[in-house]
């Protein structure tokens, strides 16, 4: 476990911040180098590839939602780009995971 | 291991010896509370049930709560009016051989009167009780909770695997071990089932699942709180995944509701989800609902994951809290007994958090106290619900 984002599983297309890692950080992926476009929060995912609209989001090696739309590598994968397959997320005020009210 | 408990009539044992004073409506409340300020540096704790009309749930809950091993002794404090059936939770208490009280608001006098008359009963039962003996027991007689709550991105990286693995452990040497929140396993209902030790069980996880699927559906909304998504989790479904792993990876033997004490050691499910139509609102209102249930399941002591940080206790049985993430873990330390959080930094594996959480169990059911019962919180909420009973298959013969 190094570096600020873990790979939970093998066939995992997200990645998970071990800290808060800031905008602009360089970050290696398997195809190329990524620079974070906005600062990532402790726990918050990341894609690992490019993933298309309609691909299942894997964690853990499971799925956990659908991706909404085309989602570049190292961009944040959370409710803005991704929907459950159960229920939907209802707290759409934290769409982008740093709404304003809402402590870090 | 060999811990000590206090031996009850019906052969189970605590690791407390509470006096209990439960008002059995919101009206007796004051009252009640009143009653168990006057004890401040003994262990007599307040629980009761709001509700003015009758519900069999909540009934069976109090009776369970009543003569929960951990529990010495009760006190009922009655306005008079209420329906509850204060006979019969009164009997099931002294059936247990338990010292137990009723008062009645409306018949003592009122406001002081109760309270005195509350006072003197508890300082005679806390007399009785003082002088019960510890007799040897065993890591095969405890039951232990897990819940998690005010969770996020880290939960399911650190705290509730390390709960999971606490859990192996303790299931290995014999123990009772519960998880629950069905509607928070939904998106697991397949894998769980595959655990089941049976696949008749393995159909009845399934169906509790999708049950909780059905309910949270009617109610617009499934079980994901704002600060689930600002803390990195995007839906149901991940929740789920986080929090299924604080079931650790042992054999899945039963499935019970609130109330059902597991039969023997293992792993269990229990179903919170009520049964029929969705009358009650939401299933568990908060943290502690679910943690009361574990309690009146006979849990002798419960692990909270949190990564956004919960201080919540518990009346009747201590609270062990871990917590998931580093960073909520400097904010709060005074307020965990664990942090989990070294997993996420990389400076400890998850076994060896998870032999730490079970060495803390150890300790806390041998007497020492967890930080949330040393600062006094005794959180305690029962609400209305509806359950049938569990069907033959839930239980498999060992």
């Amino acid at each position: 476990m190094t570096g600020p984002f873990l790979l939970l599983h093998a066939a995992d297309n997200v990645l998970v911040a071990r800290r808060t890692t800031p905008e602009g950080t360089e970050v290696a992926l398997d195809s190329a180098a990524v620079r974070l476009t906005r600062t990532v929060p402790l726990a918050h995912k990341i894609a690992r590839h490019a993933i298309a609209p309609g691909d299942t989001i894997l964690k853990y090696g499971l799925p956990i939602g659908t991706a909404t739309e085309a989602i570049a590598p190292g961009d944040h994968v959370h409710v803005h780009n991704i929907r459950s397959n159960y229920t939907p997320t209802h707290a759409l005020q934290d769409a982008d995971g740093v709404s304003a009210g809402v402590a870090q | 291991m060999t811990l000590t408990g206090y031996p009850r009539a019906d052969g189970r044992k605590g690791i407390r010896n509470t006096v209990v004073v439960a008002y059995l409506v919101e009206c007796a409340h004051f009252v009640a509370s009143k009653v168990v300020a006057c004890f401040p540096d003994d262990d007599v704790q307040l629980i009761g049930f709001p509700g003015c009309f009758p519900n069999e749930y909540a009934a069976q809950m109090m009776e369970r709560l009543c003569t929960h091993p951990n529990v010495g002794a009760v006190l009922f404090v009655s306005l008079g009016c209420e329906s509850f059936d204060k006979v019969r939770a009164s009997n099931a208490v002294a059936a247990s051989g338990r010292p137990v009280k009723t008062l009645v608001i409306q018949k003592a006098g009122g406001t002081m009167s109760t309270v005195e008359a509350g006072r003197d009963w508890v300082r005679g039962a806390l007399a009785e009780i003082g002088t019960q003996a510890r007799v040897p027991m065993d890591v095969s007689e405890l039951i232990v909770g897990t819940v998690c709550g005010g969770s996020d991105g880290t939960s399911g990286i650190s705290g509730n695997p390390a709960a999971g693995r606490a859990f192996d452990l303790l299931v290995g040497a014999g123990a009772a071990c519960i998880f629950e929140e069905t509607g928070e396993l939904i998106g697991c209902e397949e894998i769980m089932a595959e655990r089941a030790v049976t696949p008749e069980l393995g159909q009845e996880l399934r169906a509790a699942v999708q049950k909780a699927e059905r309910y949270y559906a009617t109610l617009g909304y499934g079980s994901f709180a704002a600060g689930n998504a600002a803390g990195g989790l995007s839906t149901i479904e991940e929740k789920s995944l986080g929090a299924y792993v604080k079931s650790g990876e042992s054999p899945i033997s039963g499935l019970i509701k609130p109330g059902d004490i597991p039969p023997r050691g293992g792993l269990y499910l229990m179903d919170v989800v009520p049964d029929g139509d969705v009358r009650f609102g939401f299933p568990n209102i908060s943290d502690n609902a679910e943690i009361v249930e574990m309690i009146a399941s006979g849990a002798h002591l419960s692990l909270f994951v949190t990564g956004r940080g919960s201080v919540v206790g518990s009346a009747i049985s201590p609270v062990v809290k871990i917590c998931a993430n580093p960073d909520t873990y400097r904010a709060l330390a005074d307020d965990m007994d664990v942090n989990a959080g070294d997993i996420i930094e990389g400076l400890r594996s998850i076994d060896a958090v998870g032999e730490e959480i079970r060495d803390v169990v150890l300790a806390v059911a041998g007497g020492q106290q967890t930080r949330s019962e040393a600062m006094g919180h005794r959180e305690f909420i029962l609400t209305y619900k509806t359950f049938a009973p569990i069907g033959p298959a839930c239980l498999p013969a060992a």
